[in-house]
């Protein structure tokens, strides 16, 4: 039977505000609402999904982060992952290295699938599912918005820039989950019981061999500029006057 | 001296505007010498147009029937390929680019820059995170290669007047079968591109239906503009997938941007931050979308929207 791999990032929680560090270090995450990287969340229901049909035995979560990320990972336990391995580290990440780290998981438990989120709602950088793709030698298929596993292939639909591309790829492959592969079913609470008693691992990230030092420096972290404050107009004639006085309409 | 290798991207035919606005990002590098690789069944018609865009030196081209369909992990280790000599590999940051570009740094065990939105330096640029709220300096090491996708809403298209040399490349590199297209959705219709469009009109879940979304369609088509959607709009099936505009859809930068029935959530704004003018017309009074708008209008879309179309019509 198949096993599948989920990657399941400690992000900060979609509604939170971020605000800029004053001294330009960084974002204020200190007491701060963290949660699953919502992408990640579509990318575990559609391995449970899979697992439910019959097609994999086996839904393995996976997080690359500090001790606290065993919270996601309860989480992905009580959506319905068998098992969760936290690979530990206090360093923040490049995307190049956690993919390192997710081929070393790879490799070590054999996995036939791996999915992830096609992005992480932090570092917005999309680069982790091709990132692994490429150091594992095997096919990808990112922004999926459908997947069909049969025997040693899938077909994968994909979100491009010109509507919906249909791929087929061999197995084993990454996939990235895109917003609409599906819902993701919301957690019960005898599911969060049922998580605590569920294996977690911890391994070390030092001890898979792959290095945390940053390939790119952050030098400085700024808030954007504003926006200058526009005008409200009070109908929709005095809306079309001030479009033609700029010449827009 | 920086010697960039810019990946284009196209459907065969015609050269894509994220590529010539790709070509913007690469002259503003310190002493820059830009070349255009394209990849394709038949290089011809693509490469004459990269030749034309001002600025580009050199266009390389590899015509191989693999190459008919932009799969990534068919092209990434032909662009590494091409990438040897090169201090820097740009591509679009659209579905193509961040499909390839992390597939091709991977390869070259490099670090890749997502979404450069400002050049500071050979090897220092800005990008945006958490959906735009921070944005990030960086500094990449000299002397290994820059990979970086190009947030193409903050660098306009390089003009035409270029009169580049093209050359037809060979590459060794041993491509993959176990990753085959099979289809892509044709385009919707003959509307304006999203990405590229100067005006652009969206709509967001207040339209309440695929049926009343018909009426942004048709104020569109009253402007000449595009049209977007909101992702609570596309959720919700009333738009297409390819119409998201927002940090998880296409990132835009027109000179007018309309946006009807859409709340403005973080998750939109950085979608359209860059847009010129943006007009906001929403019942709500306290919607956030009217924080960023040059001119806002509070009513009720469906008494507006017919009242401005007829306005506009030309």
């Amino acid at each position: 039977m198949r096993k599948i791999l989920v990657g399941v990032k400690r992000v900060v929680d979609y509604n939170v505000r971020v605000r800029v560090k004053p001294d330009g270090s960084g974002v204020v995450t200190d007491g701060v609402k963290m949660s699953v990287n919502p992408f990640d969340e579509i990318a575990l229901e559609e391995a449970l999904r899979i697992r439910e049909r019959g097609e994999a035995g086996e839904v393995v979560a996976v997080s690359i982060g500090p001790d606290d990320a065993q919270q996601q990972l309860r989480t992905a336990l009580a959506m319905g992952a068998d098992r969760a391995i936290l690979v530990r580290t206090n360093a923040l990440l490049e995307p190049l290295a956690a993919a390192q780290a997710l081929l070393a998981i790879v490799r070590k438990e054999n996995a036939d699938l791996v999915i992830v989120g096609k992005q992480a709602i932090d570092d917005d950088a999309a680069q982790t599912a091709p990132m692994l793709a490429a150091l594992w030698d095997r096919p990808q298929a990112t922004f999926c918005s459908k997947v069909e596993l049969k025997g040693a292939s899938a077909t994968i639909v994909r979100e491009v820039d010109a509507g919906l591309e249909t791929i087929e790829i061999d197995l084993p492959a990454v996939l990235s989950a895109d917003l609409r592969l599906n819902e993701p079913r919301y957690v019960k609470l005898p599911d969060i019981m049922k998580a605590k008693k569920k294996p977690l691992d911890v391994l070390e990230l030092a001890a898979l061999g792959v290095s945390a030092e940053p390939g790119l420096r952050p030098v400085l972290t700024e808030p954007p500029k504003p926006r200058s404050k526009g005008i409200m107009v009070k109908d929709v004639a005095e809306l079309v006057e001030a479009l033609k006085k700029k010449g827009l309409v | 001296m920086s010697k960039i290798l810019v990946v284009a991207e196209h459907d065969g035919k015609k050269l894509n505007q994220a590529t010539a606005r790709c070509v913007t990002c690469a002259r503003q590098v310190p002493d820059a010498e830009i070349t255009v690789a394209v990849l394709a069944l038949d290089p011809a018609a693509v490469a004459a147009q990269a030749a034309a865009l001002a600025g580009v030196a050199r266009v390389v081209t590899v015509a191989a029937p693999h190459n008919e369909h932009p799969l990534a992990a068919v092209l990434a280790p032909q662009v590494v390929e091409l990438a040897a000599g090169y201090s820097h590999v740009f591509g679009a940051s659209t579905a193509f680019g961040k499909d390839l570009m992390p597939r091709v740094a991977a390869l070259m065990g490099v670090p890749q820059i997502s979404d450069a939105m400002a050049v500071e330096g050979a090897y220092r640029f800005k990008r945006p995170t958490y959906a735009g709220n921070a944005i990030v300096t960086l500094e990449a090491p000299a002397g290994r290669t820059v990979v970086a996708t190009v947030r193409t809403a903050s660098f306009e298209a390089a003009p035409g007047g270029g009169s580049a040399t093209i050359a037809a490349a060979s590459v060794a590199a041993k491509v993959p079968t176990h990753t085959r297209f099979v289809s892509v959705s044709a385009p919707s219709s003959d509307r304006p591109d999203l990405a590229s469009a100067p005006k652009v009109v969206s709509g967001g879940r207040a339209l309440g239906s695929k049926e009343n979304f018909e009426l942004i369609f048709k104020l569109a088509e009253a402007m000449g503009a595009a049209v977007g959607a909101s992702r609570a709009a596309v959720d919700a099936g009333y738009a297409p997938n390819e119409l998201q505009v927002g940090q998880t859809g296409k990132i835009i930068a027109p000179e007018l941007y309309v946006a009807v029935g859409i709340s403005g959530a973080i998750q939109h704004l950085t979608g359209i931050k860059d847009a010129k003018t943006i007009v906001a017309i929403n019942k709500d009074g306290e919607a956030p979308i009217f924080e960023v708008a040059d001119f806002g209008l509070v009513a009720d879309l469906f008494q507006v929207l017919p009242e401005l179309q007829k306005s506009l019509a030309k």
